[in-house]
Parts: C-alpha cells; sequence; structure tokens
C-alpha cells in the first residue's frame, strides 16, 4: 500500500508532462509485447532453420535451433523435384489470380448495384445476399450439388467457383460505396450522358479503390491458403495446388509410419515423399510470399475490419 | 408490361447483379434445397442430381435418430460449444490485454513491428501451422521432446495423447487470431475522447486507475458486441484447426471432433450420407437459430451494432 502511494504521487509529477507510464513500466510492456510478437514469427523462423539443416543433422539430433550441420541440400533437392511442385505452384498461382479476379468482379458490380438507390430491385437483391449469412448450406449438399449438378469435380473451376463471391463483402462493399462515392458525381455524369457501366467503371471504380484492394486482398489471400476444396474435389495430381500438396505429403507420411509394416513393399513409393528438409523448404516458399507482401498490404487488412462492421 | 418495362429501365443493374445472383442460386438457394437429403436415404442415381434427390426415398426423421442415439452427437456438440466459448472468453480477454499493453507503448515504430509480428499467423493456413507444430510437437525429432529430453524427462508420443490436446487446440486457435482480433481493439481505444482521461487526471488518477476506469469500461460496449455475435458462431467449428492440426490422429477423436470434421468424415469415409446430411442440417438449424436469436437481443440492447 505505502509503495503503491509513493509510486503515485511520483506519477502525478510525471504525469504534468507526459500522459503515460514511466520508463520502468515502458520496459515491461515492451518487453511483454515483444515476447508474445516473437512466438507469433518464431515458429516460421524455426522451419527456416529446419529446411537449412542437412538430413545427417535431423537423423541424429532431430529439429534443432542450432544445426550441427548447415545444408542447401532441401532446396536444391526441390529444384530436381519440379515437376509436382512446379506444377502446384502454377495451379496455386492460376487459381489466386483467376480467382480473385472473377471474386472482386462479381462482389463490386453486386455490391455498386445494391447500393444505388434507384435500382428498382435493390431491396430484394439485398436481402436475397444477406439470408446466406444466416444459414449455411451444409458440407454434404454442397457436395452433391458440386459433383452431380454442376459436374465440376476434379476440375480447375472447383478450386474458384465455389469461393467467387463472398455475401459479407457484398455488404462491406455496399456501404463502401454509399460512404465514398457521393451521389452528386453519379448524378452529373448521368446528365452528361453516361451510361450505368460507363459511370460504374470511370467515375465510381478509381473511387473505390481503397475498398477494392481491401477486398482483392482478402480473396487473395483465400484463395492462396485454400485447401478445402482441393481436398474435396480433386484427384487428378496435375490440378494439386501447393497447400493441399503439402497435406497430401504429410498424410503419405503419417499412413506410413502408422503402418511401418507396408511400408518396405512401398519402399518405391517412400523414394518419391521429399525428406524432412525439403518440406519445410516446400512449407518455407509457400509461406514466403505472404510473408513478405502482406506488411505492406496490413493496412488494407485493417481497414476492411473497419468498414465491415458498418451498417445502413 | 409493366413489369417488362420496369425491367427494361433497371437492365444495367440487373446486369451487374446477375453473376452474383446466378452464384447465389447455383452455390447457395440449390444447396440448400438439397439439404432434404436429411430426411431422404440417399442413393445416388445416374440421372444426376434432380434424378437422385427424387429417386431416394423418404425416410422421414430416421436420420435424425440415428445421430442423436449415436453417442457421437453429445460428443461433438459438446466439443465445438466448449471450444467456441473458450476462444471467446480467452481469446478476448488476450486481445483486449494485448491492445491496452500496446496503446501504452511509447514508441510508435516499436508499436508497427509487434503488430505486424502478431498479425503473421493470421495469414497462414492451418497446413503451413500443422507443419509448424509438428516441428515442435513430433515424438522423434520435435524441439518439446528435446527440450524434454535435455531435463532428462520422458518423450511424450503427442499425437497419442488426448489430455494435452485441448489445451494444445485453445492455444493455437487464439494464437492465430489474437493479433487480428487485438487490431479492433487497439483501434477502439485510440478511438477513445482524451478529455476522460484529461479529467480522470486532474482527479489525481494512477495510470493504472485511468485504465480501469476510463479504457476498459469504454470498451465494453465493443466487447459484448464482439462476444455476442460470435455466440451465433458458437455451431460452427473451425475446421482447419481441427482437421489439420490433429493430424486426423484416431487416439484423440475424442477431444478433437468437432461438428465440422464429424460430416466431413461422414461424407467422405463413413458414406452414410443421410446421417451426414442431418448433421450438418442440425448444425445450420441450430446456428440459424442462434444468429437470429443473438440479433434480436442485439436490437434490444444495441440497435446500432446488430446486423439486421
Amino acid at each position: 500500500m505505502k509503495g503503491g502511494e509513493k509510486q503515485m504521487s511520483k506519477k502525478k509529477i510525471s504525469q504534468v508532462r507526459v500522459q503515460s507510464f514511466g520508463k520502468k513500466s515502458d520496459i515491461i510492456f515492451n518487453i511483454l509485447v515483444a515476447l508474445l510478437a516473437f512466438s507469433c514469427i518464431f515458429p516460421f523462423i524455426f522451419v527456416i532453420i529446419i529446411s537449412f539443416t542437412s538430413e545427417q543433422s535431423l537423423l541424429v539430433h532431430g529439429y534443432a535451433l542450432f544445426p550441427k550441420e548447415w545444408s542447401l541440400k532441401g532446396y536444391t533437392y526441390l529444384a530436381d523435384l519440379k515437376g509436382q511442385i512446379l506444377q502446384s505452384l502454377f495451379i496455386t498461382v492460376f487459381v489466386t489470380v483467376i480467382g480473385t479476379l472473377i471474386n472482386v468482379t462479381f462482389t463490386s458490380t453486386y455490391a455498386y448495384a445494391i447500393a444505388r438507390p434507384n435500382f428498382k430491385y435493390r431491396r430484394f437483391f439485398t436481402i436475397f445476399a444477406l439470408i446466406t449469412m444466416l444459414f449455411s448450406p451444409g458440407m454434404v449438399p454442397s457436395y452433391i450439388v458440386m459433383t452431380t449438378l454442376l459436374h465440376l469435380k476434379d476440375t480447375v473451376w472447383a478450386l474458384i467457383l465455389p469461393m467467387a463471391l463472398s455475401p459479407f463483402n457484398i455488404i462491406v462493399m455496399r456501404t463502401f460505396f454509399k460512404r465514398t462515392v457521393p451521389e452528386s458525381i453519379i448524378e452529373s455524369a448521368r446528365i452528361d450522358g453516361a451510361s450505368e457501366f460507363r459511370t460504374f467503371t470511370k467515375i465510381v471504380l478509381p473511387l473505390a479503390v481503397p475498398g477494392i484492394a481491401t477486398i482483392s486482398l482478402f480473396a487473395a489471400l483465400g484463395y492462396w491458403n485454400d485447401w478445402f476444396n482441393a481436398l474435396l474435389y480433386i484427384q487428378s495430381d496435375n490440378l494439386v495446388p501447393l497447400q493441399f500438396l503439402l497435406m497430401k505429403i504429410q498424410s503419405n507420411i503419417d499412413y506410413m509410419t502408422q503402418n511401418a509394416s507396408l511400408s518396405a513393399n512401398l519402399s518405391g513409393g517412400m523414394a518419391s515423399i521429399p525428406k524432412e528438409a525439403t518440406r519445410m523448404a516446400m512449407v518455407v516458399i509457400s509461406t514466403l510470399p505472404i510473408a513478405c507482401s502482406y506488411p505492406f498490404f496490413q493496412r488494407y487488412f485493417v481497414s476492411g475490419l473497419t468498414i465491415g462492421g458498418v451498417k445502413e | 408490361m409493366r413489369v417488362l418495362r420496369d425491367f427494361w429501365k433497371n437492365k444495367a443493374f440487373l446486369l451487374m447483379v446477375l453473376p452474383g445472383a446466378l452464384w447465389l442460386i447455383l452455390f447457395f438457394y440449390v444447396p440448400v434445397t438439397g439439404n432434404i437429403v436429411a430426411f431422404k436415404n440417399f442413393k445416388y442415381s445416374d440421372g444426376g442430381f434432380f434424378k437422385s434427390l427424387m429417386d431416394s426415398p423418404w425416410v422421414g426423421f430416421d436420420n435424425f435418430k440415428f445421430l442423436f442415439t449415436s453417442n457421437n452427437a453429445y460428443l461433438i456438440t459438446r466439443n465445438t460449444v466448449l471450444y467456441n466459448f473458450a476462444f471467446i472468453v480467452l481469446g478476448t480477454i488476450f486481445a483486449v490485454f494485448i491492445a491496452i499493453v500496446l496503446s501504452e507503448i511509447r514508441s510508435r515504430k516499436m508499436k508497427k513491428i509487434y503488430q505486424t509480428s502478431m498479425l503473421f499467423p493470421y495469414f497462414l493456413s492451418w497446413v503451413i501451422i500443422s507443419y509448424f507444430v509438428y516441428a515442435f510437437l513430433s515424438p522423434d525429432k520435435g524441439l518439446l521432446n528435446s527440450i524434454i529430453g535435455a531435463f532428462g524427462g520422458e518423450n511424450v508420443n503427442w499425437y497419442n495423447e488426448p489430455k494435452y490436446w485441448p489445451f494444445i487446440l485453445i492455444f493455437l486457435g487464439i494464437w492465430k487470431g489474437v493479433g487480428y482480433n487485438s487490431i479492433i481493439y487497439f483501434a477502439s481505444i485510440l478511438g477513445i475522447n482524451s478529455t476522460y482521461y484529461e479529467a480522470a487526471m486532474v482527479d489525481g488518477a494512477s495510470k493504472w486507475q485511468q485504465i480501469k476506469n476510463v479504457t476498459i469500461p469504454q470498451l465494453v460496449p465493443l466487447i459484448s458486441i464482439l462476444s455476442i455475435l460470435a455466440v451465433g458462431n458458437i455451431f460452427r467449428a473451425d475446421f482447419g484447426l481441427f482437421y489439420q492440426i490433429p493430424r486426423n490422429s484416431g487416439a484423440l477423436y475424442e477431444v478433437t471432433s468437432v461438428l465440422d470434421t464429424y460430416i466431413y468424415n461422414g461424407l467422405t469415409s463413413t458414406g452414410d450420407i443421410g446421417m451426414t446430411a442431418a448433421a450438418g442440417l442440425y448444425q445450420s438449424v441450430v446456428g440459424c437459430i442462434l444468429v437470429v436469436g443473438v440479433n434480436l437481443f442485439m436490437r434490444k440492447f444495441d440497435e446500432e451494432s446488430a446486423l439486421f
């Protein structure tokens, strides 16, 4: 108690100048948050270290923070494996680019139409999209529709179309259009004789760039990280995206360690499974694009949080 | 005639909503009606989707009876709800705590660095995180067992020991999302009117007292809104977390099975489509009741923050 009082009187004086904790507390806070922040990136650093560890070292000492022997083998082996990995990388990039384009087009046109007061059916189409946020169709019926009605099983569209629209982003963008694009600008464009499409592409979209950036980054991230649709629908090796490839490699290994007796017979198959360091190198390669780019796009992701929460 | 003219007048907008509306029909409305398989003994037939649906015989609520008389229904519901509850409570506490501490750090540059680092896991897929986790938990090579070994302990076969998994899963769920969630609270703290703090200072409040009596009370509305909204989703588990991280280890099912993994396993391996669809419909209906209920509650409590 006594100490607390003493500290308080001392605080009072310091608070006249700066409205914050003392230097000591600041250091403690820094250490605390720094530890938390470090725990968030440490696993990635660890995996990078493993990917540069020699196979021998891994066999003897396991995964170590300070490996006995470093090696580039993980990456050179990756280069030798190039067939499947390059194909998967290509699929991932293709799906991410095309998917994001489709997603952003579908989402922004839909959102713009229901944001316009002179669209007669805007209420209907708003509710049409909003209902999807209340109820989920479920994995089983979606699967049956995808396979027996749309016949998309084992096609690249099975990776793109299920995520081609996000109703939540429609609402986000609708709010964004209403707030950032003044009605008077659209009105004057109309008076000048511009068609609705022209107004949308030439006037509205340039004004909505921050919103478009936000939803396209979320879409791109979703596509890059997606393994679920591949898990459900993809069988051919040439359609396997990176994330799913990593998943398949791991489950093959789990299968073999669980059935050790079988693995003798499967030694042919064993050879095609990349070694430890190579696997970790693949993890590094599929994470690196995100790790390198998100700090630059961070503010868009964060602004997505704030525009999303507002209804009109 | 008038209907047609209205259509023509709105043709540009109708064209704009067309792709999205088609998507909603094909990927939402058709599957939603497909939920009738929960009341059928579903069999695939060669005639495609509609014919399969029509030809499968009605069985009433039999699928639900099977589901709820098995022990699974209780287990997966319990796991889903309890894990989500833990994420809501602990996740909120950590996010608010981090946001407050972060807001008190003086160096702007350090703040930015901490935030960026804590956001990193949010951008990773569960597949990648499962490799991270494996680097720590691998029974023969993992870092944790090396550390335990260095202190003379016995190796733990992590992927076969259910007792550790509630902690591991809760830890990872919070670890992945806390950076993102703390940003929401951080932004809200920055928005608190500084006159409150000035008034508190004039009254001689220490910084701790300011946090207790100004910052936290100012955050309470946001905390309750976000928690209540999360309760609406308490029946939806994060499939990746529960499917990828435990590596589908049979020994762990008791503590890692949630509604979503149960439905996935039913769809892909056990093959009882009807009962699996029943589990899915059960999840959707209860989830829908929760979301609507939560929103009605919110409307009474705070009109602004209700979703509809």
